[in-house]
Parts: C-alpha cells; structure tokens; sequence
C-alpha cells in the first residue's frame, strides 16, 4: 500500500516551537533563482523539492595573443575568474508543523514569476491543497504517489554513489555501503507507509505494484496505540527498543522446551506472536507488548518480501517507507528477518536518501521538459545534512544543532558520466582503496591530518584572492563549514556514504567552491607550469642522449619523480612551502631506489620490447613539472612507439591537480617546442580529453561520456594512471580489462607506514589481465 | 485380531491445546472383558460416559468416529481436548488411574511431547514415545480422509466464496490429493508441501497463527477464551478498525487494481484518537480476526504460487467453529488467485496429529 499516514490529532496537537531555529535562508537557500517546485507532505514530515541555478566563481585560463603583445607578460596564460551558472536540485525535509512559515518565507523569498504550479504527493497533499495555493499562488498539481516514489528511487540509485547500504546492528560499523551497480534494474521495492506496498521495478518506466499487505506501519502504530499508553509512532518505536518479546510471545523453546531440530527452528524462534498473552489473568509491560508488535510486524513484512523476491527471481529488495525512515530500530528487525526467511541469499538494503525519494519523484514529473535524466547529477556534500542528522535515537546533540531541518543538495553536473568501458568487472568495481567506515585507525588518522591542514586550506585560500577584501571572511566561513564537516563524520562516519580519503578531499573541494574560492591554487599552478616548460627542452635532450634500455627507466623516474611536486600531500608542501628550490634534480634523489615498495619495472621492461600499444589513457595528476618534465617525456616516448596517447586531466580545479583547460595550453605551448608531440596533435594521435572530475581521486566509473567513447574508438589497450590520489588513494585495486599501469610515490608517512614502506617509496605496478598473454612473451 | 495391548491413544500435545484420541474396542470379546484388569475399564468407562472431563477437558461427541474398524478390531474413535496448561492436571489422574500399569506405551507428537517428557516420567511414570509433529499430522489427515465414509464428508470447500448469499459448503472428494499444500494453524503455523505420503517438506511457517488471534483478543478486550473472542469477533465490524482503500483514494486504486473494499492498513484507523475512542471491542476482535486470517491467506498463496500447487487444505484448532476464518480464507484464495487456488477444511481441524500418532502406536514406520 502506498504510504497513507495521514495526521490525526494524537499527532498533529502535539505542540512543538513554530519558530525556525535557524535563519531559514541557510535552508531554503538560492531561492531567489528558484523554479519547478515540487512538495511531498507524509504524515510527519513534508519534503520540498526546488530546482535553481547557483552563480558562482570559476577559474578560467586563457593562452595570451602572443603574436599581438609579446612582450606584455611573461606569464604562460593569463587567469581570470568568472562567474558560471550552474544548476542545482534542493530538497528540504522538515516537520509539518513548520509547514505554514516554510510557505510563507518562500513566497516572501519567491521572485521568479515563471512558476505557477507546485508538483505534490504524499497522503497530506490534499490536506495541505488548500494552504499551499493561498500561500504561494502556485496550483498544486497533484502526482501518484507509487510513481513519484520509483521515479524518486531510480534517480538516486543511478546519481548517488553509495546510495544503498546494507544495516548490520552488531558489526564494526553499522552502515555498509553498496557499490553503484551499472545497471540498477531489476528491483524490488518494499514500500512500509501504513500498509506495505511491494512494487517490481523493471526499467525507468516499467513497473508494477506485485503485491502487499495490510499489516505494515499503521498497524504497529494503531495497535501499539491500543496496546500501550504511548500514541506517537516515534516513542511506540522507543518503548519497543526497551521491551523483551520473550514475555510475550510463545517460542519453539515454549512448546518444545528446546528446539525444533529435525526442522531445523531453533528455540528462541517465535512459534506464535503474543502467544504467551492469551490469558486474563496477567498484566505484560509496554515495552514488551511494543518489542512483540515490533518483531510480528517486521518479521510478516520480511517474509512476504522473500516470497515475492523469490517468485519473481529478484535479489535486489529495497526498503522504505516512514516505518524505516532513519530508524535502527526496524531497519535492524528487517534486516533479520530478510536474513531469516532467506539463509542470507538476500540482503534488506536501505537507502540514504530514502525520505526524499517521493519528492524527487514529483519533482522530476514536473521538470520532464528539461529531461533531467539526461545529465549526471553529484551529491553536494557542503550543502547537505548528510545521514541520520534528524535521527533522536542517534544522536540528540546533532538533532538539537540542525534543528529538525534536512537538506539535501545536488548539482548538475556539465558532463554526462559513465564507466570507462576498460573496467574488469563494473559490478564490483570499488573506486576506493580504503573504507574509513570500517577501519577506525585509518579514520582517526585521516580525520585528523584533514583538520591539522585546514589552517593551511584556509591561508591559501584568502592568498588565492588578494585583491578582494573580503576573502578572509569568506575563508573563515569555509574553515567553519569544513570543520563542521569534520567533526560530524567523526560521530557519524557514515553520513555521506562510504567514509573515504577521497571523499574528504571531494567534501573540501564542495566547501571551497561553496565559499567561492573556485581554485587556489590557479597562481601557484600557473607559476611552475611556467618554470617548468623553461627546461622542457633540456629535460627532453637529456632523455634522448640516452640508451632506449636506460630511456626506459630514465622515463618512469622522471613521472615519480615529478609526482613527488606535489601541494596535496602534506610532507611536501611543508618543503616546497620552505624550500622553493627544491627542484627535479632533488627530488629523483629523494625517490627510494630500486626494488620499489611496489616494483614491476623488469615486467613492464620486458613489455616494452614487444610491439607498441595500440592507444594508451593516460589519467595524469600535477601541474608543472609533474605534468610537463615527469609526464610528456613519457607521452613523446610513447608517441614515438606508434602508440596513441589519450591524456585525461580534471574538468575543473581540485588542488594543483592540472585542469583540461590548463593542459591545453600547455600542450600547446610544447608542440611549439617539440616536433614529436606536434606531429601527435596535428596527426590526431594525442588527444586531450577530460575526466569529468573535479577531484584529486578517479572514480573509473563516473567519468566522461566522450571520454569513454574515445577510449572505446581508439581500442585502448593500456592505461596509466599516476599519482598517490588516482592509483593509491583510489583504484590501487581496480582491476582492469587491459594492461594497466598505477605509478605513485608515497608522500605521506603514516600512508607509507601502513604499506610497509617509508615516506616517497614508489609504487609501480604494471598489470595484465589474467587469461589474457602478456604482449612480451606473445613478441618474444 | 490385533496383538497391540488396549489401551489405545494418540496424543498431540501443542502449545495451547492438547489433543488425544481414543479408540473405544466395541468387539470385547467375554474372554477378553474377564481378562481386562480394572484400570483399563475404568479409563474406558470415564472417557466414554463423560464429554467434560475437569474443568476444561472436553469431547467433542460431532467428531467421534463410531464403528472404526482400526488394526482388525472395531471400535469408536473419540476425540478429546482441553488446555496444554492444564497438562499436570491431566498427569495428577493418569496417575491416580495407575496408567503406569497398564505397561503400554503413549504415542505422543507435538512440542510438549519434549518439553513435557520428564513430566510424564516423573509425575506419571509413564514413558512416552516422541513422534514428529508433521509426520503424524500427514499421516492423519489421509488416514482420516480415508475412513470417513458415511455422515458429512471429512474434507469440504465453499462454493461462490465471494458471493455471501450463494456461499454454501460442499463436499469434496480428496481421492488424488497430491500435490497438496497443507496449511496447519495452530498457535503459530506450519505450512507443508505434500507430494505423497512420505514425501513432504515444511515450506515455511509464521508465527502470526491462533495463538497470535487470542493473544491480541485478551490484551485487546480482555476476554480469555478462544469461544469468547470467536463470539466477539462474529459481533463486530473490522471497517471501523482497519483503514481501508477506499479510505485512502475515496474509491478504487485503479492504478494498481486494488478494490476499494481491500484492507490498506490492518488496524490503520487506529492512529487516530478519535477513531480509537469510537471502536467497540467486538471490532478490535473482529478486525484482529481479519487480520491474522488474511495474513495466513497471502502467506499461503505466496507458497502455492512458489511451490506451483492449486489446491490448499487448511487444517489447526484456529479453524475450530470459526467459520468466519475459513470463509474468509476461501475468499482470499479464490480472489487473488482469480479462481486459481481452492481452499478445503476439514471437519476434523486439529486433531490429525494426535490420529497420527495413535496410528504409529499401530503401524511403526
């Protein structure tokens, strides 16, 4: 049954503050651009839904007209900031009883004059029509629930990694996050509003209600009102998490006094709900009849879903609906019963963003003609609350912060993004090396070195502005933001997902772009892309001096050579910050030597005596002397191989990492010294792609559509990634349909200290695919 | 003629009831009633002459098989209940009876056949022989099905079960039952896939069953007997409770093909203060009645569509003079099934297992 709750007074009277107790333009935010609205009012909480545009500051690099003003500059481009308009989707979650003053600060904040109608679902729609025409002047147009709610679901599941978890009470970490899986259909959802409504999800549009039941929410609600004294669904949940079932139910062990062996049932199964309570003569506490209602129910629902999962052959069953929403308490009764009625061969899985799915659904009803499925969506980690913000049981201190207000916020991305089609296996493919959730040590570190750089962040920041004034204080907010960030993933480590390197490098980048400090380091890059291109030449003619046997290896030590120029990692910028003269010479002095902490070398060696590749994709990371002395020698020796090159570098800033843009000059500007990568332009052989990412990490399966396609026209058969963010932070394990190459020095201590090396050990790690012969035994 | 020692009983002795059967011999020869010791003719004659036995004991005289022939002797089956809690009472007369020297074994299937082993050995002397719940319910109800020849017919069906004016009872003629699912409600259920006698598998079971119905019925109205909740629940209006489709869409959900009279949310009024205060416990019996009942139905027809079976026999003491159940079942399986599925009862509910277990003390497997 779709969800039906609808308020009745037990609890709607309940009085609560009406006041907003923050100021509502941090929650409605970029309203003034707002457009397409769409509301979902439940039986507790209402969920608004806005589509706006967000202005904000990019960084944009563009190559001087030398041939007009050669002598104006001597800088390679020149920098300049620009103001980008970029969409976002706003979704709000709030308790209905702030529902008139949300309307009202939106009305009074509503300047786009386009919008006349408002998209809405939920079972309080229809109450609230009224109100909600009066106070915004929009017609209320109203949407099927169950459509809206599939709409909702598939367009988080394909937008928002780590979207679906899995609960385990008892485990280290209690949120286990599911890898995106390429395709999401088909599945199955479990829909517990009053009643359960079980609906198999073929495609975008095809789906259908299989089945339901009426025993769901409104019966653990309604009962357990009958029951017990305690009227309001949340605290009947609370009364259950205190009570002990066995008083009240007949177990095996009741009737057996054991278990059921031959068949298998242990002895504290239970044999009949309530079965102990058929008596007149006894008196049983709240708690316990709440905790008995709590394990029929959940155990009923459970197993109706296996049943439906295995006639219609899905192993894919999602839960939602207000009797899960945000709830340990029956996500873990679920959890069990799934675990129960299958052996384990199904999971319960849970999604984040649950609450919002019905909202999501309208609002992506309504804005059809902007066919919002077309481009790729980010979660936005600086704008949203993250998981469980809302949650009493979790955590009263985070509820009593935030107020009872949650957002969610997420941008559309330029590009539309796929898996790079060289992936192993899409389904498994995990982009991180290192799960913080599960691995406390690891978090504890990450946490801290990520607050112990923030002063840092900040000090950049504010010297990347030094012509605005107000730069300071826009970085001091960032700090604040940041470090409230910080700290909220210390007590919820999995409020956004999976807790990752990456993704505290991705939440920093968010923060920054937040307070409009698009690129920090734009000056710093552009310095060293500057120095750097000055001994192109010279590095070049060394490289040729030598032997092709000693080129070889003179080659990869100069990309991890160049790798260790690096302002992300911490040891490093201490010493370019003190030491500007630490050059390329220093720095392959600082490499460890050969064997490396990872050392294919031999291997790749061998491999390159064979026949040159057919095409290489190269994911590159630094800018200056990483990129053009470590990088495009490397690039000139496989150009010359016979081998295609595609370099893939971010779309947009993160770090010093060299941007798309950037590349393209500096490509430019070295074609106009070398005839080897000018012939690979000019013969479309070296290609510049972007990755689609503005992250120091790689996620290889959220990547540019183009290029992905390139990858597949151009027959890639090698792949090189390089840098401690892409193939260690990220990818160290990615397995790949062909040969690959992960190159990384190790530049933080703690890091090499766990893998077993010291700080700048060398990871090389040439890979081939097994079944597949090496090219050099093939050519030998 | 049959060498087995008299007395002869089966016993099933579950979570809330306890179910024995005893064949009353009516061939007594005279050798044989001179050389009957005391102790077996005075239980013969204390079964036999009373249909209450103490304060709960009961036999129900409409289900008693008169002139059985059963292992070559002919004899009146009789079939006897009363609480499981009252099971020492029960022990405190085998053993005032002196049961003990009759050296005969007791059959005995059912959870307490374990839970309570030590009791009978302790407080009766008496060494009981453990049987396995299902085999004997299988074995019971073809048996029974077998022998029942005059009088109504042992299985049965509603015919036009959605039709309340046309819905009557008919007999129905198990000759090739297989493959059959059988539906045990009890204090919680058991739901069987049988494929022949001796080839059967327990599907799956759940533990919203009768004991779940009477549980909810005492803490809800504060009734205490099985009787007393069935009488509530035929009085009350479960509409008032359960929030229904058409609560919710006014109508019809024709999107998804729900009629408006089908229950979305069992108990679902009952969010509301108001509606709470306005209900009778005639309805909250009632509407715990529907509840529990169509449960049992879509669990049972999820298994009949998973185990492609069509033809379901419901069996337990829940169905016991609950003829509100049963039709309700036999809705339910002919409405979601559009017609696919039939559901059959039969006239002797609970008893299988005890009959079960009465025929092992005849013929050991």
């Amino acid at each position: 049954m779709a969800e039906c709750v609808r308020l009745d007074s037990s609890t709607s009277t309940h009085t609560m503050d009406k006041s907003i107790t923050l100021p509502p333009d941090e929650i409605f935010r970029n309203l003034e651009n707002a457009k397409r609205f769409a509301i979902d009012i439940g039986g507790s909480l209402t969920k608004l839904a806005y589509y706006s545009t967000v202005q904000h500051k990019v960084a944009k690099v563009r190559s001087f007209d030398h041939s007009a003003k050669e002598a104006s500059s001597d800088k390679l481009y020149e920098i300049s900031v620009q103001e980008e308009v970029t969409a976002r989707l706003h979704f709000i979650k709030f308790e209905n009883a702030y529902i008139e003053t949300c309307l009202d600060f939106i009305r009074d904040h509503l300047v786009n004059t386009e919008t006349k109608v408002i998209k809405a679902t939920g079972g309080g729609a229809h109450k609230f029509k009224e109100l909600i025409e009066r106070k915004l002047g929009l017609k209320v147009d109203k949407e099927d629930e169950m459509t809206c709610l599939i709409k909702g679901c598939n367009f988080v599941l394909r937008n928002i990694p780590h979207e679906a978890f899995v609960y385990a009470k008892h485990a280290d970490s209690e949120f286990r996050f599911q890898t995106t899986q390429p395709d999401i259909f088909p599945y199955l959802l479990v829909n517990i509003g009053s009643g359960v409504s079980i609906v198999k999800v073929e495609s975008e549009d095809k789906f259908e209600r299989i089945g339901g039941s009426s025993i769901g929410g409104g019966t653990f609600w309604g009962l357990g009102a009958l029951l017990t004294k305690t009227k309001r669904f949340d605290e009947l949940l609370q009364l259950a998490s205190k009570g002990q079932h066995t008083s009240v139910d007949m177990l095996v062990k009741d009737i057996y006094g054991g278990s059921y062996g031959s068949l298998g049932l242990t002895g504290d199964l239970i044999a009949s709900s309530f079965g102990k309570s058929a008596t007149a003569n006894k008196e049983f506490s709240q708690e316990d009849m709440a905790k008995s209602l709590l394990h029929m129910i959940s155990n009923d629902i459970g197993q109706l879903a296996c049943l439906y999962a295995k006639l219609h052959n899905l192993s894919r069953v999602y839960f939602g609906g207000f009797f899960i929403r945000g709830h340990p308490v029956t996500m873990h009764t679920i959890t069990y019963s799934i675990n129960f009625f299958t052996k384990g061969e199904v999971q319960a899985l849970f999604l984040r963003h649950e609450g919002y799915l019905g909202a999501i659904g309208a609002f992506l009803k309504g804005a059809e003609e902007d066919n919002p499925n077309q481009y790729s969506w980010g979660e936005n980690y600086a704008g949203s609350s993250g998981l469980m913000s809302v949650s009493p049981e979790m955590n009263p201190m985070q509820r009593a912060r935030s107020g009872t207000f949650d957002m969610l916020e997420m941008d559309r991305l330029e590009r539309k993004l796929v898996n790079l089609p060289l992936l192993q296996d899409p389904s498994s493919y995990i982009p991180d090396t290192v799960d913080l959730i599960e691995d406390a040590l690891a978090r504890e570190y990450w946490l801290y070195c990520f607050e112990d750089a923030l002063d840092g962040v900040v000090k950049r920041a504010v010297a990347s502005q030094p012509d605005m004034p107000e730069a300071a204080e826009r970085a001091e907010k960032f700090r604040q933001k940041y470090r409230h960030k910080l700290q909220t993933l210390r007590q919820q480590p999995f409020a956004y997902g999976s807790l990752t390197v990456r993704s505290l490098l991705d939440t920093r980048e968010h923060c920054l772009n937040e307070f409009n400090f698009p690129d920090p380091y734009s000056k710093i890059k552009q310095k060293e892309n500057d120095m750097a291109l000055k001994y192109y030449q010279k590095a070049v003619k060394s490289l040729d001096e030598l032997s092709w046997e000693e080129r070889q290896f003179a080659l990869v030590r100069g990309v991890l050579a160049g790798n260790v120029f690096d302002w992300g990692a911490k040891a490093v910028s201490d010493v370019l910050e003190s030491d500007p003269e630490f050059g390329f010479a220093q720095a392959k002095q600082q490499l460890e030597e050969r064997p490396w902490l990872i050392d294919s070398f031999d291997r790749w060696f061998e491999r390159l005596k064979g026949p040159p590749h057919r095409c290489a994709l190269f994911f590159v990371d630094n800018s200056g002397v990483d990129i053009i002395l470590g990088v495009m020698p490397f690039v000139r020796e496989l150009l010359s191989r016979g081998t295609e090159v595609v370099l893939a570098s971010n779309s947009g800033p993160a770090l010093n990492d060299v941007t798309n843009g950037e590349l393209q000059i500096l490509t430019e500007r070295i074609a106009a010294m070398d005839p080897v990568i000018q012939a690979g332009l000019s013969e479309d052989r070296l290609t510049l792609v972007q990755s689609g990412s503005s992250s120091p990490c790689l996620d290889l399966s959220r990547l540019d559509k183009v290029l992905a396609n390139v990858v597949r026209e151009r027959k890639t058969d090698l792949v090189i990634i390089e840098g401690m963010g892409r193939a260690i932070h990220t990818n160290y394990y990615a397995m790949l349909s062909c040969e690959s190459l992960k190159m990384a020095v190790i530049k933080n201590s703690w890091l090499a200290d766990r893998l077993g090396g010291k700080l700048f050990s060398v990871v090389f790690k040439y890979e081939v695919p097994d079944g597949q012969p090496s090219q050099d035994s093939a050519a030998s | 003629l049959s060498n087995k020692a008299f007395p002869w009983f089966g016993m099933d002795i579950g979570g809330t009831l306890v179910k024995l059967v005893y064949f009353e011999p009516k061939d007594i020869t005279a050798e044989e009633e001179q050389e009957e010791v005391e102790n077996l003719k005075s239980i013969r004659r204390y079964l036999t002459s009373n249909i209450a036995y103490g304060k709960t004991g009961i036999r129900d005289v409409h289900l008693e098989l008169p002139d059985l022939t059963l292992c070559g002797r002919t004899g009146n089956l009789h079939f006897i209940r009363f609480p499981t809690h009252d099971l020492p009472v029960f022990l405190q007369m085998v053993r005032n009876k002196h049961f003990s020297s009759l050296h005969t074994a007791l059959c005995a299937t059912g959870g307490g056949a374990y839970k309570f082993e030590s009791d009978f050995r302790k407080m009766a002397d008496l060494q009981l022989h453990k049987l396995d719940e299902l085999d004997c319910l299988i074995r019971g109800v073809l048996y029974i099905d077998s022998v029942v020849s005059s009088g109504p017919s042992e299985c049965y069906y509603f015919e036009n079960p959605t039709d309340p004016d046309l819905c009557a009872q008919k007999p129905y003629t198990l000759e090739n039952p297989y493959p059959l699912l059988l539906v045990n409600i009890g204090s919680g259920v058991s739901i069987l896939a049988v494929y022949s006698e001796n080839n059967y598998k327990r599907v799956t079971g759940t533990s919203l069953g009768g004991g779940t119905f009477l549980g909810l019925c005492c803490l809800l109205t504060g009734c205490s007997t099985f009787e007393e909740a069935l009488e509530m629940a035929s009085q009350g209006e479960s509409t008032r409770v359960d929030k229904l489709v058409r609560d919710i869409y006014g109508g019809d959900y024709e999107r998804f093909g729900l009629p408006g009279w089908a229950v979305a949310s069992s108990f679902g009024n009952m969010m509301s203060r108001e509606k709470r205060e306005s209900v009778s416990k005639e309805d909250l019996a009632r509407a715990t009645l529907v509840t529990i009942t169509n449960n049992i139905g879509s669990i049972t027809r999820m298994c009949a569509l998973n185990e492609n079976i069509e033809r379901v026999v419901f069996v337990g003491n829940f169905l016991r003079v609950n003829t509100l159940s049963m039709k309700l079942l036999a809705y339910a399986m002919d409405y979601w099934s559009k017609g696919q599925l039939k559901a059959l009862f039969l006239q002797h509910e609970g008893y299988f297992g005890a009959v079960g277990a009465l025929l092992e003390l005849l013929h050991p497997s």
